[in-house]
């Protein structure tokens, strides 16, 4: 009755013998599943492999290596879809070889365009009515002036 | 090739590897066999002499080189399998070794993916469309790869009609598909080549001649008369223009230049320019 009997690893497992079992056994259990599984495990020896492989790359296609115009051409207006599509497809391949930023012509300068907004801001501002400004000091109960906690609101940018 | 091209001897008798980098812009034969930059070191100055001591030797440094067309890998060397001459091209940044390619010349086309072509639509199946390029089989294009097209609102396209479209799938073993819309669902330029016109085929070699950012051909070509022009890298070129006889004239043209010389082509232009 003393002697412990040995229960077979399945039946450890299940989860009414959970219970009773304790830290140590618990242990042995885990390990000796890991070494089973790990065990099982098959492994490829690729260190050969990998001194054989290369790394080149095959690529049948011409187009990738050679920068070849698009393929419909229009000449004189005979067709302006297609002249239109010319400039978009080798403008396009151009701006991907030379990865450069262009900067974008415009008829107006940011100076100008800087300082026709600013003005313009003022004016429609002064033409809508404005609301009331709050006081920024009001009158406690006892006669003592507070500062009046000014209202949060959205506070624009001061340019 | 009108110019006469210096041809080593001496490496054809003996049998030895090349180094790439000294065959540029060389005629190459198949079964000629490449070294890339690394390994010529390898080969060492003199093959016989002494070899150079390295402290790993297991490691070495491995540039990644892509092989274009006419070249094939043949364990650490490169294969040439078409003739023509060998072209390099240096990668801008990044940390491939660059490009080699063959630039041949051929009359027959072999689909390879992302090539636009002009087609001809044979049958009419189903929902899809059976079209030749030339190759050994038909692609399939399906209805639905048409910009705009759905289930309901179907493309006008006929049996014999033109069309300029890519591939999408093109290997030895399947069936090559081909659409005529982008990655983005837009046309740019493909679909159903319009009516009228004249279609003819000439080499693929001239196609790509054509084709390159600093031709001259094209440019001399469009300042006779209004003109349209459709290349497809299969080897077929449509043409249209006012009249029927300015259409034959650049058709001839444009068949013809491949065996002109510069001069020849400015006087033909020269004398079209007075007409």
């Amino acid at each position: 009755m003393a002697a412990e009997c040995k229960t077979k690893l399945s039946m450890l497992r299940m989860k009414f013998m959970q219970r009773g079992l304790d830290s140590e056994t618990k242990k042995q259990l885990e390990e000796e599943e890991e070494k089973i599984i790990s065990e099982e495990h098959w492994y490829l020896d690729l260190s050969e492999l990998k001194e054989k492989e290369s790394v080149t790359i095959e690529e049948q296609s011409f187009l990738l290596w050679e920068d070849l115009l698009y393929g419909r051409i229009s000449f004189r207006g005979f067709n302006p879809k297609v002249e239109k599509l010319m400039l978009q497809m080798n403008a396009k391949s151009k701006v991907e070889e030379e990865n450069k930023v262009k900067v974008v012509k415009c008829d107006v300068s940011d100076e100008e365009m800087a300082r026709r907004y600013k003005t313009l801001v003022e004016t429609i501002g002064k033409s809508l009515p404005r609301r009331e400004t709050m006081p920024i000091t009001k009158e406690d109960g006892n006669g003592d002036i507070k500062p009046f906690k000014t209202k949060k609101m959205f506070l624009k940018f001061q340019d | 090739m009108a110019e006469a091209v210096p041809f080593g001897a001496e490496s054809l008798a003996g049998g030895r590897a090349r180094a790439a980098r000294r065959v540029l812009d060389q005629v190459v034969l198949p079964g000629e066999e490449l070294l890339l930059p690394e390994q010529e070191d390898v080969e060492g100055p003199g093959g016989a002499g002494e070899r150079p001591l390295r402290l790993n030797a297991g490691a070495r440094s491995r540039l990644r080189v892509v092989c274009g067309p006419g070249l094939r890998r043949c364990g650490d060397r490169l294969l040439v399998t078409k003739c023509g001459r060998l072209r390099h091209k240096d990668p801008g940044s990044g940390s491939s070794g660059g490009v080699y390619w063959v630039d041949s010349q051929q009359k027959r086309y072999v689909p390879v993916k992302g090539d636009h072509v002009i087609g001809i639509v044979t049958a009419k199946s189903g929902d899809i469309f059976k079209v030749d390029v030339g190759g050994s089989e038909p692609a399939s294009l399906s209805y639905l790869a048409f910009e705009g097209a759905t289930k309901r609102n179907r493309p006008n396209v006929q049996v014999g009609d033109l069309i300029y479209g890519q591939f999408v799938v093109a290997n030895k073993d399947m069936e090559p598909e081909m659409v005529c819309i982008d990655s983005c669902g837009r046309a740019n330029g493909m679909g159903v080549i319009g009516h009228d016109g004249l279609l003819f085929k000439v080499t693929l070699g001239l196609i790509r001649k054509l084709l390159a950012p600093d031709c001259e051909i094209i440019q001399e070509v469009g300042k006779l008369y209004p003109l349209e022009i459709v290349f497809g890298m299969n080897g077929r070129i449509w043409v249209k223009a006012k009249t029927i006889q300015q259409t034959l004239i650049l058709a001839n043209i444009l068949e013809a230049c491949e065996h002109m010389t510069a001069d020849q082509r400015k006087q033909i232009f020269a004398r079209l320019a007075e007409s």
